[in-house]
C-alpha cells in the first residue's frame, strides 16, 4: 500500500512538472503581452516530433534535444513576430481564434510530414532502467529524470525572473507595461524574447514526453487543456501559481486514476468499471477547479495588477 | 436597431427564396445530397446564432459551446435508446421518440448544463472565462467517451429520427423545411430579444459592466440569462442534429466542434443575428468543398485554420460586414 502511494507520488509529480513547463510559458506570455495562445500546445508538439525525428534519423539523443529545443523557440518566435504581433492590441476573442487557427494548420502541416500514426522514442541508454527510491519501490529513472530537470527549470525560472535585469524587465512590463515602454526599453524585442523563452519550456516538456506519452499529431491540444486547467486554478498569470497548481492537478489527477477504477470493479464488471474509472477520474481535476472558483475566483496565488 | 442598406434587404430575401426553393432544385439537379447539406448548414447556423447571443452581444468569449450542442444531441440518442430498451432512465423517466417530447427535453437539458457552468464560469471574466468553459466543455466529452451503455468512444446509431404528429420526419425534404422553419423561429425570437430591455441591458454590459452596476443592473444575474438561452439554442441544435445524422459521439462535444462555430460566428460576423448564418452557411459548404479535394481532403483543416487567421487579421466585421460597406 505505501509502495503504490509512493510510485503514484512520483507520477504525479512527473506530471505536474510537464504541466508546470507548458503552464509556465502559458501565464508568462499572457502576463507580459496579455496575450492567450492556443497554438502553445502546437510548440510542444514541435518539440516532440522534432526530436523523435531526429533520434530516429541519427541515432543521438544529444542532436535531437538541441532540434527539439532549437524547433520550438524558432516556431515560437516566428509565431510571435509573424501574428501575435498583430493581435497585442485586439481582444483576446480575436487572439483566441487566430491561434486556434495556427494550431489547425500547424496540426494538418505535422500530419503531412510525419503522418498520422503516432512515432515511438526509446529512452536514452543513460537514463534507461530503473532505481530503488525506497526499498522495494524500483522507479523507472528516466521518470525521475524529468522530475528533476522540471524543479530545475522551475529554480531557474525564479532566479531569472526575481534576481536578474531581464527577470526585472519582465515584472515591470506585467505590472506597468506603458511605464516600461514609456522608460525606453524595447518592448518589441522583449516579448519576442519571453514568447521564445514560453516556447522552449513547451518543447522541452513536448522532448521529455516522447519516451513516456506517445508523439502523434494532436498531443498538444491534449495535454493544453489541462494546461488551461492548471492555469485557472494557480492564477492567471502567477508563475508561484502555476507551480502550485501543476503539482496540485498532477497528483489529483493520478491519485484518481490509481484509486477509482479498482473501487469500480468491487462493484462491477471489469471492462466497464476501466472505462467509467477513467471517466470519472478525469473529471476530478475539473471538479477541483470549480471548487477553486467558488472560493476564490481569481485563483489560488493571483498575480498582482 | 441599425438601418440595413435596401440592397441587403433584397440580398436576405433571395436567400430566404433560394432556401424554400433549394429541394425543388436539388431534385431537378438530380443530386437529393444537397437537401442533406443545406440542413447541416441550417443546423449549424441555429448554434451559432445562439452563440452569438452571449458571444457578439454578450461580449463573452465562450470556448465551450459544444457542451450544449453535444447534450442536445445526447438527449435525442439516449432517450431513443431507452425507448428501445422501454428501460427507464434513471428508473423514472421513459424514453421517447416523440419529436415534441424529446426537443423540449433536449432545450432543458441545454439549459440546466448553462445555468450549472454559467454559474461558476460567470464568476470571471476575459481569458478566465474561455479556458473555463472550454475545461467544461471537454470535462463533458471525457464523461460521455467513458459511458460505455451510451456508445463510449464510438458513440452509437439511433435508427430512425423522431416522430412529428402529420410530418413524415423520415423524407429529408420534410425534416429540412422543419429545419428551416424552427430556424426561422429562432431568428425572430432572437431578433425581439436583441431588441428588448433585455438585449439593451445585456448589450450595455459588454459596452461597460461597471456602469451598468453604477446604475443598479445586477449585470451577473442577465449574463447568466443570456447564457441560459445560448445553452438552450446550442442544445437545439445537437438534438436536430442527431435526427439528421441519425448518430452521436463524442466528437459533438470536442473543443475543435466549439472552435469550429466561434469560426461560424466570427465569420460571418458577430453582434448581429444573419451574420453567424452566413458565415455557418459558408463554413458548412467551404468544408464539404475542400473534403471532396482528391487526396487532400483529410488536410482540408490546414485551409480552415489558415482562413481563420486571416479573416481575424484582416477582416473587420466578418462577412456580413464587408457586404454591407460595399453595399452602402
Amino acid at each position: 500500500m505505501l509502495n503504490l502511494a509512493v510510485e503514484q507520488a512520483l507520477n504525479g509529480l512527473q506530471l505536474g512538472v510537464m504541466l508546470f513547463l507548458l503552464a509556465a510559458g502559458l501565464t508568462l506570455i499572457f502576463g507580459i503581452m496579455g496575450v492567450i495562445n492556443i497554438a502553445h500546445g502546437s510548440l510542444y508538439m514541435v518539440g516532440a516530433f522534432l526530436t523523435a525525428y531526429t533520434v530516429a534519423k541519427t541515432g543521438s539523443f544529444l542532436l535531437a534535444l538541441l532540434a527539439g529545443l532549437a524547433g520550438a523557440a524558432v516556431a515560437g518566435m516566428a509565431m510571435e513576430t509573424l501574428i501575435m504581433r498583430r493581435l497585442y492590441a485586439r481582444d483576446h476573442l480575436d487572439q483566441v481564434l487566430a491561434t486556434f487557427g495556427v494550431s489547425l494548420c500547424m496540426n494538418e502541416i505535422f500530419s503531412l510530414l510525419f503522418g498520422q500514426r503516432p512515432l515511438y522514442v526509446s529512452i536514452p541508454p543513460l537514463l534507461d532502467g530503473s532505481i530503488e527510491v525506497v526499498p522495494g519501490v524500483p522507479y523507472p529513472i528516466y521518470r525521475l529524470a524529468i522530475v528533476a530537470v522540471g524543479l530545475m527549470v522551475a529554480l531557474g525560472l525564479y532566479l531569472l525572473i526575481s534576481h536578474t535585469r531581464i527577470g526585472m524587465l519582465v515584472r515591470a512590463g506585467s505590472t506597468h507595461r506603458d511605464m516600461v515602454r514609456a522608460l525606453g526599453v524595447d518592448i518589441r524585442s522583449l516579448y519576442t524574447a519571453v514568447f521564445g523563452l514560453g516556447a522552449l519550456l513547451a518543447g522541452l516538456a513536448g522532448l521529455m514526453a516522447g519516451p513516456v506519452y506517445t508523439v502523434q499529431v494532436g498531443m498538444g491540444e491534449q495535454i493544453l487543456i489541462l494546461t488551461f486547467v492548471v492555469v485557472v486554478i494557480g492564477g492567471l498569470g502567477s508563475i508561484r501559481g502555476a507551480f502550485l497548481a501543476a503539482m496540485v492537478v498532477g497528483l489529483v489527477d493520478t491519485a484518481l486514476r490509481a484509486v477509482v477504477p479498482p473501487w469500480l470493479k468491487t462493484f462491477m464488471e471489469a471492462s466497464a468499471a476501466d472505462a467509467l474509472g477513467g471517466g470519472l477520474s478525469s473529471l476530478g481535476v475539473y471538479l477541483l477547479m470549480a471548487l477553486v472558483l467558488l472560493v476564490k475566483p481569481r485563483g489560488l496565488l493571483p498575480a498582482h495588477g | 436597431m441599425d438601418e440595413t442598406p435596401a440592397s441587403l434587404r433584397w440580398i436576405g430575401l433571395a436567400l430566404l427564396a433560394l432556401l424554400l426553393a433549394l429541394p425543388s432544385l436539388a431534385t431537378l439537379a438530380g443530386d437529393p445530397a444537397w437537401v442533406s447539406l443545406a440542413t447541416r448548414m441550417l443546423i449549424y447556423a441555429l448554434a451559432a446564432v445562439s452563440l452569438d447571443i452571449i458571444l457578439g452581444y454578450g461580449g463573452l468569449a465562450c470556448f465551450g459551446h459544444a457542451a450544449f450542442y453535444g447534450i442536445g444531441g445526447y438527449t435525442v440518442a439516449i432517450l431513443y435508446r431507452h425507448w428501445q430498451t422501454s428501460e427507464p432512465l434513471f428508473g423514472v423517466i421513459p424514453g421517447s421518440t416523440q419529436f415534441l417530447v424529446v426537443i423540449p427535453a433536449a432545450m432543458l437539458a441545454g439549459g440546466v448544463l448553462a445555468a450549472a457552468i454559467g454559474a461558476l464560469s460567470l464568476r470571471t471574466a476575459g481569458v478566465q472565462f474561455l479556458m473555463i468553459t472550454l475545461a467544461f466543455a471537454q470535462m463533458l466529452f471525457f464523461l460521455f467517451s467513458s459511458l460505455s451503455q451510451y456508445g463510449g468512444n464510438d458513440g452509437m446509431t439511433v435508427r430512425r429520427r423522431n416522430e412529428f404528429p402529420g410530418l413524415d420526419l423520415r423524407d429529408d425534404t420534410v425534416f429540412y423545411y422543419l429545419v428551416l422553419a424552427i430556424l426561422l423561429a429562432a431568428l425572430f425570437v432572437a431578433h425581439r430579444l436583441v431588441g428588448s430591455r433585455f438585449g439593451r441591458v445585456l448589450g450595455g454590459i459588454r459596452q461597460n459592466e461597471r456602469r451598468m452596476a453604477a446604475i443598479g443592473v445586477q449585470s451577473y444575474r442577465y449574463k447568466l440569462a443570456a447564457f441560459v438561452i445560448a445553452g438552450m439554442g446550442g442544445a437545439l441544435a445537437g438534438a436536430l442534429m442527431v435526427n439528421q445524422a441519425r448518430f452521436v459521439s463524442p466528437d459533438m462535444l470536442f473543443w475543435t466542434k466549439s472552435g469550429e462555430m466561434m469560426i461560424m460566428v466570427i465569420l460571418g460576423g458577430a453582434g448581429t443575428l444573419i451574420g453567424p448564418v452566413i458565415g455557418a452557411i459558408t463554413l458548412t459548404g467551404l468544408e464539404d468543398l475542400l473534403g471532396r479535394i482528391p487526396g487532400w481532403g483529410e488536410h482540408k483543416l490546414f485551409a480552415i485554420g489558415l482562413l481563420l487567421v486571416l479573416v481575424v487579421l484582416f477582416g473587420r466585421g466578418g462577412l456580413y460586414g464587408w457586404l454591407r460597406r460595399r453595399l452602402r
